[in-house]
């Protein structure tokens, strides 16, 4: 009979599949991981090699984990949120997604990455910082006899008509870094006149934020506005990419962890949470193409990453910007006075 | 199944539901053992009892089973919902059982007694002469109609309801408004503005979908079947190629190719001047790549249609002397109408519910189910919104399935009777064989090209950047294997996604294809109280885009007493229950050709529904039954919206894995990875289509001096 030898045919299948999943060890933790999956996989055997915890790991983007962690609020499933940017993880903070923790390691960190810490009232912890600017493809610069852009004001020159490519505020929490850096910059009103103004110069606005750099490796745009270490691995992988950040000064994103309220590992879930604050453990995001800044004092920073020291940085007020209402109003008033407009 | 047989096996599975099988997930009491303390399981689990023995013992008891059955199937899920995890969920429970108790999911125990209770309420019916008083009958349609209202209606209904909710509160107003937003109908472009409403942006591009597809399918199957081709199986893999190719990668294949920097376009402006421009990205882009997925879909449908089609009246025609054409215009084409209305509806559905092409492609150009998905998981949380769009996306997808309905109407299509039906089918006319050809194989050339494009991108470094030197690196990052003392190692990174896609895909194609056409078969030749509303839930999934589904899933199955969320069974219900619509419209379709006589004939001789089932309607319905099992597993290989908020540590999927690296700019290994998939999916097509076979309708083949007006 045909579907009794379709069922073997499946069989055979479903069992070779299941004779290849591993044995099972006694400790578990859960952890939703949103950084790219080549940092995720060694972060992850690093910890069950120091620890003998199993680690379960599931990578997504940050709005699709922040979903999940909303969804199975009355019965989570993850124990531990690690990486992704940091307005997420504030968010997940405010709506009591996220459970309070004050790691002993929090002496060991930054500044900046304890008082995302303090201002989350310690739901959640910067583990890396990454600087916001844009990238250009400087072989199609040279071949169009461009010279090369150095500030936010150089985005406007007309050589960039239709050149320009920033992510989608609405949808990227890049592009919302940039859109609230602006308006920190120039202040609000001189700000959304900057941007209608770069809008004439955009020819798309994507979805995903690291798209742009991508387009710029490809030669698909000239100028690439992202986080500057998204840029950085296009370079490193060999693309004719150069790195600006812009000399007017520049917004950043802390990337940070969070332990899931109502863990059901908790106890493994704090231990995941001070190893990763430790030197040894953010050391691990240099070999896998990361190129952000760590957060632990101690980590060396891969050579290839834009410098902090080099960088104009703004004062970012993530506690201002990054709460819900605040962002409604800004993305409100980016859409209707800006995506709106004609180009 | 007889009546009492079916009762014993009802008791059965109520026995084995009391002990030993475990009553709740993750524990091992059966409910035997639990009872004592737990009285909130009394009385489901006395109405159950009653009503098995009922079954037993008095063979006339139709409408008393049905309504103890039923009282047994509520009274478990409303305790089952009412006493959660880790404590009462109903104020009413706390009243009744006191505070502090709680209870996990079901196990296998409840799921037995609630299987039980189903096959108890079908057997009630059939006695009380509902159902045709045929059991089989009955009982495919209870179960059917109890999973769909647990696994499809309740999730739906629960997320759906979301448009009311602003800030915690309920209201009609918040509703309405949402409903009615600019941001779906605005009509600015017209106006000379910039962009339009998003509604309109969806329905444009379907229609062209759905049109454009059913027109190259149709090219493609006709000079299959009826083209006098020598290597039809080729072709026929080629023409299948887009079919099973995951989401992103055509529009992948297509920047490649047509992107700002791309081959075909650098070669443009290199020789001719051609300036180098991003047309890909929007309208003209996604439509390509949903064309290129959608053609193969029309293709084997029509294909179906057309073999269906017995020869017979067409030989008529051309004996009354009609010519070739007037013979296809008038005779071939009409009886096509439900394989064509089928295809273009299915393009259009597709189309509007497609999220991978919009994603990478579309640029600016929104459709409805980008638009949801980032309402959802976007910088702004917005499940109201997300629901609003949602209702307006079902609402085109059901005035789709409308218009279909009205124009195939209520027409004869038959042509499969049981008076024999020897004969070859008509060749095409000369002029239309020169149009289908004309058209067939420049677009299978394109549909090469493109997959070349993703095959040689695995083998190189970076296809996007020209660095084309020669690498296994892909293949070793996602699918090394190492050896040790203890084994084989599966090192790569895409192991483990690739196994849980195999198992889940594998699972779930037989089950929905089975499902599918035994649907089609209820909807078709029987008749019942309460039909059109099964009909109408069966094809309320396919009209839900995925993202929505997904998170309806992960929202109702998260909590006890249905918790699957983070088992591999989410994703092959989630499977089923998507894909079924598939097999029911192609057993539908197929089952319009064949004539109730042949079911007659067969009850006449003293058949029951289910040997006439299996020994007549089954084997006629073979291509039908082809289409959804390919359908089926490549849909489960390949379905990313739905399932990317329902995959878990342990049970991640290969698309959602793909998407990943697509998202941080990983293209290559994710080519690499959606080349390998590909292959795989080539060789289980060819392989269900080689065991489940094709129609052997007509009982002649085509003779090559038969070849009138060659």
């Amino acid at each position: 009979m045909l579907t009794r030898r379709f069922v073997v045919a499946a069989a055979a299948l479903v069992s070779a599949a299941t004779a290849a999943l591993p044995a099972r060890a006694q400790g578990e933790l859960v952890v939703y991981c949103t950084v790219q999956e080549e940092w995720c996989r060694p972060m992850m055997a690093a910890f069950e090699r120091a620890t003998g915890i199993r680690v379960s790991m599931t990578r997504r983007s940050s709005g699709e984990t922040l979903t999940q962690i909303r969804a199975e609020r009355a019965n989570p499933r993850g124990d531990v949120w690690w990486g992704g940017t940091g307005d997420p993880h504030l968010q997940a903070a405010e709506e009591g997604l996220t459970e309070e923790y004050r790691s002993p390691n929090l002496a060991l960190l930054h500044p900046w990455a304890v008082r995302q810490a303090e201002q989350s009232g310690f739901r959640t912890v910067g583990i890396y910082a990454g600087a916001l600017g844009y990238s250009y493809n400087s072989r199609e610069l040279e071949r169009r006899r461009i010279s090369a852009p150095r500030c936010w004001a150089d985005l406007l020159r007309p050589e960039f008509r239709g050149e320009v490519q920033m992510a989608d505020p609405n949808t990227s929490g890049t592009a919302y870094t940039m859109l609230a850096t602006i308006v920190q910059l120039k202040g609000e009103e001189q700000a959304f006149e900057y941007l209608r103004a770069l809008h004439r110069n955009i020819n798309q606005y994507t979805r995903s934020g690291a798209a742009p750099a991508r387009a710029v490796a490809t030669g698909e745009t000239l100028v690439g506005i992202t986080f500057l270490h998204d840029a950085v691995t296009q370079k490193v992988a060999g693309a004719p990419v150069q790195i600006v950040a812009p000399c007017e000064g520049t917004g950043y994103e802390i990337g940070s962890m969070s332990i899931i309220k109502g863990a059901r590992n908790l106890d493994n879930a704090k231990r995941f949470y001070d190893w990763a604050l430790t030197a040894e453990a953010q050391a691990i995001g240099a070999t896998a193409r990361a190129y952000q800044i760590p957060s632990n004092r101690e980590a060396p920073i891969p050579p290839e990453a834009p410098r902090f020291e080099d960088i104009k940085l703004i004062d970012y007020d993530f506690a201002r910007w990054g709460s819900a209402a605040e962002r409604t109003r800004l993305l409100q008033r980016w859409d209707r006075e800006v995506r709106a407009a004609a180009r | 199944m007889s009546s009492v047989r079916l009762a014993w096996a009802a008791a059965l599975v109520f026995a084995v539901a009391l002990f030993p099988l475990p009553w709740y997930a993750g524990r091992s009491t059966a409910a035997l053992f639990l009872l004592h303390d737990r009285p909130w399981l009394w009385p489901g689990l006395a109405c159950l009892a009653a009503a098995a023995v009922t079954a037993l013992v008095v063979p006339r008891s139709g409408r008393w089973l049905v309504a103890l059955a039923g009282a047994a199937l509520v009274l478990l899920l409303l305790q089952g919902i009412a006493i959660g995890l880790p404590t009462t969920t109903w104020p009413i429970a706390a009243a009744l059982f006191g505070t502090g108790i709680g209870q996990p999911a079901f196990g296998l125990g409840a799921a037995s007694a609630i299987v039980a209770a189903t096959l108890l309420i079908a057997l009630g019916f059939a006695r009380a002469r509902a159902f045709n008083a045929d059991t089989t009958v009955a009982l495919i349609a209870v179960a059917g109609g109890i999973s769909l209202g647990l696994f499809v209606f309740l999730p739906l209904l629960r997320v759906l309801l979301d448009v009311f909710v602003e800030a915690g509160r309920f209201s009609v107003a918040v509703a309405l408004d949402r409903l009615a937003a600019a941001e779906a109908w605005g009509l600015a472009c017209l106006a000379g503005g910039v962009r339009c409403g998003v509604v309109w942006n969806t329905l444009l591009l379907a229609t062209l979908t759905g049109v454009l597809s059913t027109l190259l399918g149709l090219a493609l199957a006709l000079l299959e079947t009826r083209g006098g081709l020598a290597r039809t199986g080729v072709f026929r893999a080629l023409a299948v190629l887009p079919l099973i190719t995951p989401p992103f990668v055509v529009s992948l294949s297509l920047i490649v190719l047509f992107g700002r920097t791309g081959i075909v376009t650098t070669i443009l402006w290199e020789l001719f001047d051609i300036p180098r421009t991003r047309w890909i990205y929007g309208l003209p882009g996604v439509l390509l790549a949903q064309v290129l997925s959608q053609t193969p879909i029309a293709f084997l449908l029509l294909s179906a249609g057309l073999r269906a089609i017995a020869p017979s009246l067409e030989e008529a025609a051309a004996t009354m002397g009609a010519r070739p054409a007037r013979v296809f215009a008038t005779v071939t084409l009409p009886l096509l109408r439900p394989a064509l209305a089928n295809a273009a509806l299915l393009g259009f559905v597709e189309s509007l519910g497609d999220f991978g092409n919009p994603l990478v492609l579309g640029g600016e150009f929104d459709v409805l189910a980008t638009r949801i998905f980032f309402a959802i998981a976007g910088a702004r949380h917005e499940p109201g919104r997300a629901a609003a769009l949602a209702i307006l996306l079902l609402g085109l997808t059901l005035g789709a399935f409308w218009l279909q309905e009205r124009w195939v109407g209520r027409r004869q299509y038959t042509t499969i009777a049981g008076k024999g039906d020897a004969g070859i089918p008509a060749p095409l006319p000369v002029g239309l064989h020169r149009l289908v050809s004309a058209l067939a194989w420049p677009w299978a050339a394109f549909t090469a090209i493109v997959y070349a494009i993703i095959l040689f991108g695995a083998f190189v470094h970076d296809i996007g950047r020209f660095d084309l030197t020669f690498t296994w690196r892909h293949f070793i990052e996602g699918f090394a294997i190492e050896r040790s003392d203890f084994g084989l190692h599966f090192r790569g990174a895409a192991w483990d996604s690739l196994f849980t896609t195999l198992e889940v895909a594998a699972i779930s194609a037989p089950i929905t294809a089975f499902v599918g056409i035994l649907l089609a078969w209820l909807f078709a030749r029987t008749s019942f109280r309460g039909k059109s509303t099964l009909e109408f839930v069966t094809l309320l999934t396919f009209a839900i885009p995925g993202t929505v589904v997904g998170v309806a899933y992960v929202t109702a199955f998260n909590v006890p007493p249905l918790e699957i969320t983070g088992t591999g069974l989410i994703l092959i219900l989630c499977f089923v229950f998507r894909n079924m619509p598939v097999g029911v419209r192609g057993g539908l379709a197929a089952l319009a050709q064949i004539d109730r006589s042949l079911d007659e004939a067969s009850a006449t001789m003293g058949a029951d529904a289910a040997t006439t089932l299996r020994r007549v309607v089954l084997p006629l319905l073979r291509p039908a039954i082809v289409a959804a099992l390919a359908y089926a597993f490549v849909q489960a290989m390949t379905a990313v919206s739905a399932v990317i908020f329902l995959v878990s540590a342990r049970h991640n999927m290969a698309t959602v894995y793909i998407v990943g690296r697509v998202e941080a700019g990983e293209i290559s290994l994710a080519i690499a990875y959606s080349s390998v998939l590909i292959v795989l999916m080539l060789v289980v097509i060819l392989v269900i289509d080689r065991v489940v076979g094709a129609a052997r309708l007509g009982r002649r083949t085509a003779a090559p001096l038969l070849r009138v007006g060659a």
